[in-house]
């Protein structure tokens, strides 16, 4: 990197090669007013705010200096007469149309064009005509206004649109004194990333209907955090006033989001202030529930405890949930549900992630990472665009500016596949076949997952190609189990040297969560029961011994009258779980169900104590996104009501059970997570006061050794069932930890190991069942988009997809609604033609309006197959 | 009938593959959009944004910022009368409101009937002939009101049928390429140098040197 001295204002600097004058002044100090350049998108040079003087040897001439590199020996000068001139000439111009109308516009006091006027401008102006009038304002989607009469034309929003967004859907219309910017007619601005078109205007032409008219910027106060819409961790302002959240900005957060949101993260802010938020406990009483105080709901839930582990014994306790949790909060629920309840029936999933083993056992990648120039990435999970959409823009950045190949390996269309370089179509539950296929060439008898051959091969050579490689690793479909995403894992980490896996689980903090031990087998630190159980004996009362039930486990044993109590922490399984039919039978089996929540979801109905907790912006913490990255949550409102942080609720409940977490503050749990778990050492409370604002770290810190999946592939593993041979795994396991015990050396990292499938087969199929893929969307009926009012509404409900060569053969019309019949259920659904869709597979969204995919999915089936009713031979 | 028919499909499906890149098509589809219908309809964009892969709305970015595509209905004839110096000095103004009287409508305006609609346009690079006018896009020099009146008395009787054909045709006779005289679709960024320079290449010289 040749660096490159240029002269600003008389002050020699060094700038890099490639640098933007304007950028560069930037970094020494010397702002240069602009418009239309923003630092992450291409410049245009539309708006000539910038305009300075630069002398490239040929004598000082006015630049756009967001259009001019830095070249060796120029001189800006971006404070003379002609520069000045230049600024006030363009500001002039620029309010010839412009309405003025700052008193009644959302930017008013934060509008680059109000503060630019001021410190650039000439003061008056000579116009004196009409200005141009356009109906105000018009909305341009759902979420977004545009008053064009503001517009200033600085082609941010469009090249947002199509640039970053690559949803090019709205555009410069006309000409000339007519330019402006709109939709094509009723088709409307429809992108999942609309609201940061609101957050780059430089003026308020675009507005957020959530927003519009709540505040005068002057009279927000803001701190920063980080989204919690999804596991990708986007850093954000929130702004409140008396102790409202108003509004979230994103952030520009380097290593993850660039500034960045998706609406739903950006207009989720609608859910922490909403009016039917949980305030305070309810206990059930018969049919309804009754407001109680705080320590009767406490007691009530300890007498449950209590009463379980007299006659079960901890085994007849089970917690669902944890990913809304800070990692503060997880971790003082993991302390009270192992170490002093015992139990190790503790899932942070809800049966429509991956096994803990695949998320923590894989060597791991960062977003730059997968992003890195000239890197191979291979998508084995859920569609990125719909539920990591901000993750789903770097990758495309990636994809269309830094060589980096895409192979897609999926069993429906997504988001990503008109920028990956190769997708490859697989049958439901054969994503293993098409990976083993993908990386050795399909074997004899096989047909590698139904994948064309050709395609295969130009994967092949991706893979081949020696880029660095790096598998977004998730849950492909809901209706079919992990395991065939978990054997392409194993295959992936076999086959290619240096591979690293992104992880691609979706809920808010479920990394926070898995780190702090929320799953079976686990405890804080990724570590397991039997590499760690002795040292954290030192610390806590006790230990598990045995591997408890994952959701999927604890739920059937609830159906059968084996669990006592089920703790739903911040979990709505009703909704999430895949499977309907057993989320229900297994709500209605357990004794006692306490649900800890900030809102009375449907499966908080369901039980017979309401806690409620603060949820976002309400309390301290942090919490750790896909990468593994620890970013601190800061508080900037009140809780409604008596409502309590989840951690306090642990400590106080512990009191109640006659003992004590021996954890008083935030602070306090920060310091045992940094003294036990190895993924955290180093996070002192002191850094991470330094990180309230900031990126954030990735765990564990650079100075430690990774913990990882180093170990030698012990084959035989237990499958993505919990084990409850724990003493097994115990053995196996290498016994990585330094010894533990009465001394005070900390144990050393304990890998955890990728559990294994065996060699898996796909069930065979009949010529009319069709194997069904289920894949969420955006905005779904989750509690999120459900009670933030303007994405309330959104989700777009579901057809069913088939391949045309299967739909032929249904003698209907395209758009008929049938039955569609699972062994679980019916569900009457519209069908439509895919050719996208592999013959003997049906894609269907979860969670929507209408068609309720849970009511098919039978969660443990290796896939749910389902048939099309037509009624009778056709 | 405003979506592309079936044989201007076709058409349009030639035209496409004349470009590296199907969006290069987007101003000849967009004619023969008009040409089918008389003016470009929202759904004939919404056809073309298919064919090409790009959105409706970027699309009507580019038919909208050119005023020769008509995004209302208009008349058979389009009447355009240039307003600027050399034809005002030469009468234009006269003309223009001559016209209106003729016509029965106001600038801007359709007949009642649908035949004519009028404009006063900038320089339509007719100077020499001024006062000058179009319809259709084709040229009537040093139009007299007389002589105005006799134009639209023979665009009514149909009898310059062959001369301007109704609004929207560019050429009677369709620009068809030879496949071997085409481009063809290479991308531009695979090209060192322009495509046709390889079609009429000279024997090889005996040196092959290099100039020095
Ligand atoms: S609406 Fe705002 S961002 Fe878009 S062009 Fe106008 S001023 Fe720029
Ligand atoms: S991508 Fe996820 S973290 Fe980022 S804004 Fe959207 S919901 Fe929030
Ligand atoms: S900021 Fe450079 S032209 Fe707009």
């Amino acid at each position: 990197m040749s660096d490159v001295a240029v002269t600003i204002n008389g002050q020699e600097i060094v700038a890099n090669k490639g640098e933007l004058v304007i950028d560069a002044a930037e970094r020494h100090g010397v702002y240069i007013p602009r418009f239309c350049y923003h630092p992450r998108m291409k410049p245009v040079g539309m708006c000539r705010m910038c305009l300075v003087e630069i002398d490239t040897g040929r004598g000082p001439a006015l630049q756009p200096s967001c259009m001019i590199e830095c070249t060796p020996e120029m001189k800006v000068d971006t404070q003379s007469p002609v520069t000045k001139k230049a600024q006030d000439g363009v500001l002039e111009f620029l309010l010839i149309n412009h309405p003025l109308d700052c008193p009644v516009c959302d930017k008013g006091g934060e509008c680059p064009l109000q503060d630019q006027t001021l410190t650039y401008g000439p003061g008056e102006s000579r116009f004196v005509e009409e200005k141009r009038h356009h109906e105000k304002p018009i909305p341009i989607s759902d979420l977004v206004l545009l008053d064009r009469e503001r517009c200033i034309l600085c082609d941010r929003c469009t090249r947002f649109a199509s640039e970053v967004a690559g949803d090019p859907l709205i555009s410069f219309l006309h000409r000339g004194n007519e330019t402006e910017v709109n939709t094509f007619p009723d088709d409307p601005f429809a992108s999942y990333f609309s609201g940061n078109t609101v957050q780059i205007c430089p003026v308020g032409a675009l507005t957020a209907l959530p927003y519009r008219f709540k505040a005068r910027p002057w009279d927000l106060e803001a701190t920063e955090s980080t989204c919690q819409g999804c596991s990708v961790g986007c850093r954000i302002a929130i702004q409140e006033s008396r102790n409202e959240v108003l509004r979230y900005l994103g952030v520009d957060a380097d290593p993850v989001n660039w500034g960045w949101l998706c609406d739903k993260g950006r207009f989720g802010f609608e859910a922490v202030g909403a009016g039917n938020r949980l305030r305070d406990p309810l206990v059930r009483r018969g049919d309804q529930f009754s407001v109680v105080r705080w320590s009767d709901a406490l007691h009530a839930t300890a007498t449950a405890i209590t009463a379980a582990l007299g006659s079960t014994g901890p085994s007849g306790i089970a917690v669902i949930g944890g990913a809304r949790l800070t990692n503060e909060d997880a971790y003082a629920w993991s302390k009270l549900a192992k170490g002093l309840i015992g139990t190790d029936n503790v899932d942070c999933q809800l049966g429509d992630g991956l096994p803990a083993s695949a998320v923590l056992g894989l060597p791991k990648a960062t977003i730059d990472e997968l992003c890195a120039p000239g890197a191979t990435v291979i998508l084995l999970g859920p569609d990125i665009k719909e539920e990591l959409p901000v993750l789903f823009l770097r990758l495309k950045h990636a994809v269309q500016n830094d060589g980096v190949k895409v192979i897609e390996v999926s069993s429906m269309p997504t988001g990503f596949t008109k920028y990956a370089s190769v997708s490859i179509r697989h049958r439901a539950a054969e994503a293993n076949e098409a990976v083993r296929a993908l990386l050795d060439g399909i074997p004899a008898g096989k047909d590698g997952g139904g994948a064309d051959a050709r395609v295969l091969d130009a994967a092949r050579a991706l893979v081949t190609s020696g880029a660095p490689l790096t598998v977004l690793l998730g849950r492909t479909s809901l209706s079919e189990q992990p395991d065939a995403v978990v054997d392409a894992a194993a295959a992936l980490v076999d086959r290619v040297p240096g591979v690293k896996f992104l992880s691609g689980l979706r809920r808010a903090n479920v990394h926070g969560a898995l780190d702090m031990g929320l799953a079976p087998g686990l405890l804080p630190g990724r570590t397991t029961l039997a590499a760690a159980g002795g040292w954290f004996g030192r610390v806590w009362p006790q230990v598990p011994t045995q591997t408890g039930l994952d959701t999927t486990g604890i739920l059937q044993a609830a159906a059968a009258g084996h669990v006592d109590v089920l703790i739903l922490l911040g979990a709505d399984p009703l909704a999430d779980f895949p499977d309907r039919t057993l989320a229900e039978q297994g709500l209605a089996g357990a004794r006692t169900v306490i649900a800890l929540d900030t809102f009375l979801n449907e499966s908080a109905q369901q039980a017979d104590v309401v806690l409620a907790a603060a949820g976002f912006g309400e309390c301290e913490g942090t919490t750790t996104n896909i990468e593994g990255r620890v970013s601190v949550l800061n508080q900037k409102v009140t809780p409604p009501g008596s409502a309590r942080t989840d951690w306090i609720i642990a400590a106080e409940l512990a009191r109640i059970l006659g003992s004590d977490l021996q954890l008083e503050s935030v602070d306090d749990i920060r310091d045992e997570i940094e003294e036990l778990s190895a993924a955290h050492r180093g996070l002192t409370v002191d850094v991470l006061a330094k990180m309230a604002y900031g990126d954030g770290v990735v765990v564990p810190l650079p100075s430690e050794p990774a913990p990882g999946a180093d170990g030698d592939g012990d084959a035989d593993g237990v499958g993505s069932e919990a084990s409850d041979e724990a003493g097994d795994e115990a053995s196996d396991e290498a016994g990585e930890p330094e010894t533990v015990g009465a001394d005070l050396e900390r144990p050393g990292p304990a890998p955890i190991e990728l559990e294994r499938t065996d060699a898996l087969e796909a069930p065979p199929i009949d010529a009319y069942s069709y194997r069904l893929v289920t894949g969420r969307r955006l905005y779904d009926q989750g509690t999120l988009v459900s009670q933030a009012g303007h994405l309330a509404g959104l989700a777009p409900g579901t057809v069913l997809r088939i391949n045309p060569y299967d739909f032929d053969r249904l003698g209907v019309a395209e758009g008929t609604t049938l039955p569609l019949r699972s062994p679980r259920g019916l569900v009457e659904i519209e069908v439509h033609t895919d050719r996208e869709v592999p013959r003997g597979t049906a894609v269907m969204f979860f969670n929507q309006p209408g068609a309720d995919a849970a009511r098919l999915i039978d969660a443990t089936a290796r896939v749910t197959e389902v048939r099309l009713e037509t009624g009778g031979p056709s | 009938m405003a979506r592309l028919t079936t044989e201007n499909v076709g058409v349009a499906k030639e035209i496409i593959s004349r470009y590296p890149r199907p969006k290069s098509a987007l101003i000849p589809l967009l004619h023969l959009s008009q040409e089918q219908d008389g003016y470009v309809t929202e759904e004939g964009m919404q056809h073309i944004a298919e064919l090409v892969g790009v959105t409706p709305a970027e699309v009507l970015g580019t038919c909208s910022f050119y005023e020769m595509f008509k995004l209302e209905p208009v008349g058979r004839y389009v009447v355009n009368i240039c307003n600027n110096v050399s034809c005002m000095l030469c009468g234009s103004d006269e003309l223009i409101h001559h016209a209106e009287q003729r016509l029965g409508i106001k600038v801007g305006n359709t007949t009642p009937d649908g035949t004519f609609t009028l404009e006063s346009v900038e320089c339509i690079a007719a100077c020499t002939e001024a006062p000058a006018l179009q319809v259709n896009y084709r040229f009537f020099n040093k139009v007299s009101t007389d002589g105005f009146d006799g134009l639209i008395d023979d665009l009514a009787a149909g009898r310059l049928d062959d001369d301007v054909p109704a609004h929207g045709t560019l050429a009677r006779v369709r620009q068809h390429i030879p496949d071997d005289r085409r481009a063809g679709s290479i991308p531009p960024e695979g090209q060192t140098e322009p495509a046709w320079m390889h079609l009429n290449e000279p024997p090889a010289s005996a040196d092959g040197g290099e100039p020095s």
